[in-house]
């Protein structure tokens, strides 16, 4: 990570380099357990396949029943639970850092609840699916960031009266969605209730497709968000002086971020708190002197993997993905909140 | 906070005015209960409804009037009231705008309860699922305060809005995961889990009636306590209030009335946020006239929803979760972002 301006003196220099070895190790770490973890999501199964025979059926080498079990019942699965992951932490991290809070994340903005209604209505009411579905995800999450950031902005954004509005508008998408399902009288409940919690077995092969066209665009463009990012992070004034419009950039950013949530909802639904704990579970990884976005989407990449590992065989029964991820978010919420105010009270 | 204070001695005509506005209020509900009685797949005219409900009828009218839609619109009724009354006492406990027993995950706390004892219990008739929902309640309230009062400027509006919503989450997943294994289960407490008086018949009315008669009797008391508590734990205490006896006895009374209420239609959010407020808006900020408002605007807005998701559609009804939910969430907007008229 280059910082904007360079530190004068050599112990800075040394510190640099200390903390840029340590985020690389990080990726390389971070990249290899996604890699692992898409290999045992392959294997693990009601019939166990041996790593090797799993890899080489992903290019549909081998028996006809391994290669079948493989390419039609796990790969997409696992492909969604690393490329859904790696959206959703990237989503999450870019909104806890423009607007500086640990808790801005999609879940509470209200933003993926508006993309799950949208792509609900679509799928419900006028049977879409595929592309076209993710395209009506985009626009519910889209109009909902829209709504809830003209909703909270007064004379600036405050970050928590963007979470409390976002809340707020969540509350109306979830209702609306679960009227939807409801409606729907699925013949079968369990999708229906898939639908309203999420779960990385929903993902199509089109709409992960679509997932991963919009990674690729974030790579290229990764750089360049990055730096203002960084820029907006110095505060308004600094940032001026440097050159960076900083409002403009805070839009962009966000609407980089409504994007890549909405998409990753389309593909599995609304999974709660993946994109909030991506990003400070990869700062814990990274120390306190650096921060990436790239570490942020590939620990969202891990939390996703292990939950859908853990929704499908910690329990005698398979449970939906976003189960999981509630199950661990939300103490996670209380632990942020006691130990900000613990602070507070210490200071 | 510089409304808060207990309202100064009223004046005979304005103690008259505010008794004389629970009237319209009160016909309001009486017109609604009319109509959502005459209402449905099978309309009834209102001039029958009154021979069907003093019993000189008994036609097919009458049966339907009688065993389906009295139950579910005495069910509105007493839940409405439960749930305003419910977030009356939240609002004043917690001296927070946004106190709502959704918003702060005490009414999924008691489904997740219900549901769990459905598992380990089988089906059960729901004077025996409201103890689980008793239990469930009382559980999330003392857990979202306790959080959320930690630190030294106690439990602000966002963070006892974010530990609700942490704990809605917690409590959704695991009863998520819990239906997930009983399919049965499933397709019975779908409706139910979204918040619906549809199919609520006399049985659970009967069985529930009890806990919905002291929970709404018993809060009905407690303005006085809230009054002192709205000046301030130190004065309150100095007035001779005992602080810690007196919330706790308030969170029972939250959890009574919200897990009944639950147990009798599903975990309902809004009710609970928005009466208080309408009420405190006519009454100003004396609890005793709030709490006397709130139980006659509850059953009118949750009654009112209840018909308004018959109607909305031609085919098929909207729960009444869902409308409270709809209705109620650019409520909670507004108070979020013009919080100047509602500091309590």
């Amino acid at each position: 990570m280059t910082a904007v301006m360079a530190p004068v003196g050599t112990t800075a220099r040394r510190f640099r380099a200390l903390s840029r070895r340590r985020l690389g190790a990080t990726v390389v770490v971070l990249s290899a357990v996604v890699v692992l973890l898409f290999v045992v999501s392959l294997v693990v199964g009601s019939v166990v396949v041996p790593p090797v025979d799993a890899v080489l059926a992903t290019f549909g080498v081998g028996e006809d029943a391994t290669v079948f079990v493989i390419q039609e019942l796990r790969l997409t699965r696992a492909g969604a639970a690393a490329l859904v992951g790696i959206a959703l932490g990237v989503s999450g991290t870019l909104f806890q850092r423009v607007l500086g809070n640990p808790l801005a994340s999609p879940d509470f903005l209200g933003v993926a609840a508006g993309a799950g209604t949208a792509a609900a209505a679509a799928l419900v009411l006028g049977g879409v699916a595929g592309f076209t579905l993710s395209g009506y995800a985009l626009l519910g999450g889209l109009a909902t960031a829209a709504l809830v950031y003209f909703l909270a902005w007064h004379r600036g954004v405050s970050e928590y009266r963007f979470i409390l509005v976002g809340i707020g508008v969540g509350a109306l998408a979830s209702s609306v969605t679960s009227y939807l399902v409801a409606r729907a009288e699925f013949s079968d409940a369990r999708a229906a209730l898939s639908w309203l919690v999420g779960s990385v077995g929903m993902a199509t092969p089109g709409l992960l497709r679509v997932v991963a066209v919009l990674l690729v665009v974030l790579a290229v463009s990764g750089p360049g968000l990055a730096r203002m990012l960084r820029a907006l992070e110095l505060g308004d004034e600094p940032a001026r002086m440097l050159g960076a419009r900083a409002e403009r950039d805070r839009f962009v950013l966000l609407g980089v971020a409504a994007v890549l949530v909405s998409v990753a909802t389309a593909a599995v639904g609304p999974v709660a708190f993946v994109a909030m704990l991506a990003g400070p579970l990869a700062a814990i990884a990274l120390g306190p002197t650096s921060r990436s976005i790239l570490a942020s989407g590939l620990m969202g990449a891990v939390i996703l993997q292990v939950a859908d590992l853990l929704a499908q065989h910690a329990l005698a029964w398979p449970i939906s993905t976003g189960v999981v991820t509630g199950a661990f978010g939300a103490p996670y919420i209380a632990w942020v909140l006691i130990s900000a105010a613990r602070e507070t009270s210490a200071g | 906070m510089s409304t808060t204070r207990v309202a100064p001695p009223s004046s005979v005509a304005r103690r008259s005015g505010r008794a004389l506005g629970l009237l319209p209020a009160a016909l309001v509900l009486l017109v609604l209960v009319l109509i959502s009685v005459g209402l449905g797949s099978r309309d009834v005219a209102p001039a029958d409804v009154w021979q069907a409900l003093i019993g000189s009828t008994d036609r097919a009218d009458a049966t339907v009037i009688r065993e389906m839609r009295m139950p579910r619109t005495l069910i509105a009724l007493v839940v409405g009231a439960a749930l305003a009354l419910g977030g009356t006492i939240l609002q004043g406990l917690a001296r927070n705008p946004l106190a709502d027993p959704g918003v702060l995950g005490i009414n999924a706390g008691a489904a997740l309860a219900v549901v769990a004892g459905a598992l380990v219990f089988g089906a059960m008739p729901a004077s025996a699922a409201v103890w689980f929902a008793f239990a469930g309640a009382a559980l999330a309230t003392v857990a979202v305060y306790t959080i959320a009062a930690v630190g030294r400027e106690g439990a602000t509006p966002v963070k006892l809005a974010l530990a609700g919503a942490a704990a809605t989450a917690l409590c959704g997943s695991f009863s998520s995961a819990i239906l997930l294994a009983d399919p049965d289960a499933l397709n019975e407490l779908r409706m139910w889990q979204v918040g619906a008086l549809a199919g609520r018949y006399y049985p659970v009315l009967v069985q529930l009636a009890p806990y919905f008669a002291v929970g709404i009797v018993a809060a009905l008391f407690t303005g006085r306590a809230l009054n002192l508590l709205s000046l301030g734990d130190e004065l309150a205490s100095t007035l001779g209030l005992r602080i810690d006896r007196t919330r706790g006895v308030l969170f029972a009374i939250v959890a009574l009335l919200c897990g009944a209420a639950t147990a009798a239609c599903g975990p309902i959010v809004f009710v609970g946020l928005m009466i208080p407020h309408l009420a405190r808006l006519i009454t100003g900020p004396d609890y005793r006239w709030i709490l006397a408002y709130s139980t006659v605007l509850g059953p009118v807005l949750l009654l009112g929803s209840d018909i308004l998701g018959r109607v909305l559609l031609p085919t098929a009804e909207v729960p009444v979760g869902v409308v409270v939910g709809v209705l109620g969430a650019p409520v909670f907007v507004l108070l979020v972002r013009f919080r100047r008229i509602v500091t309590i």
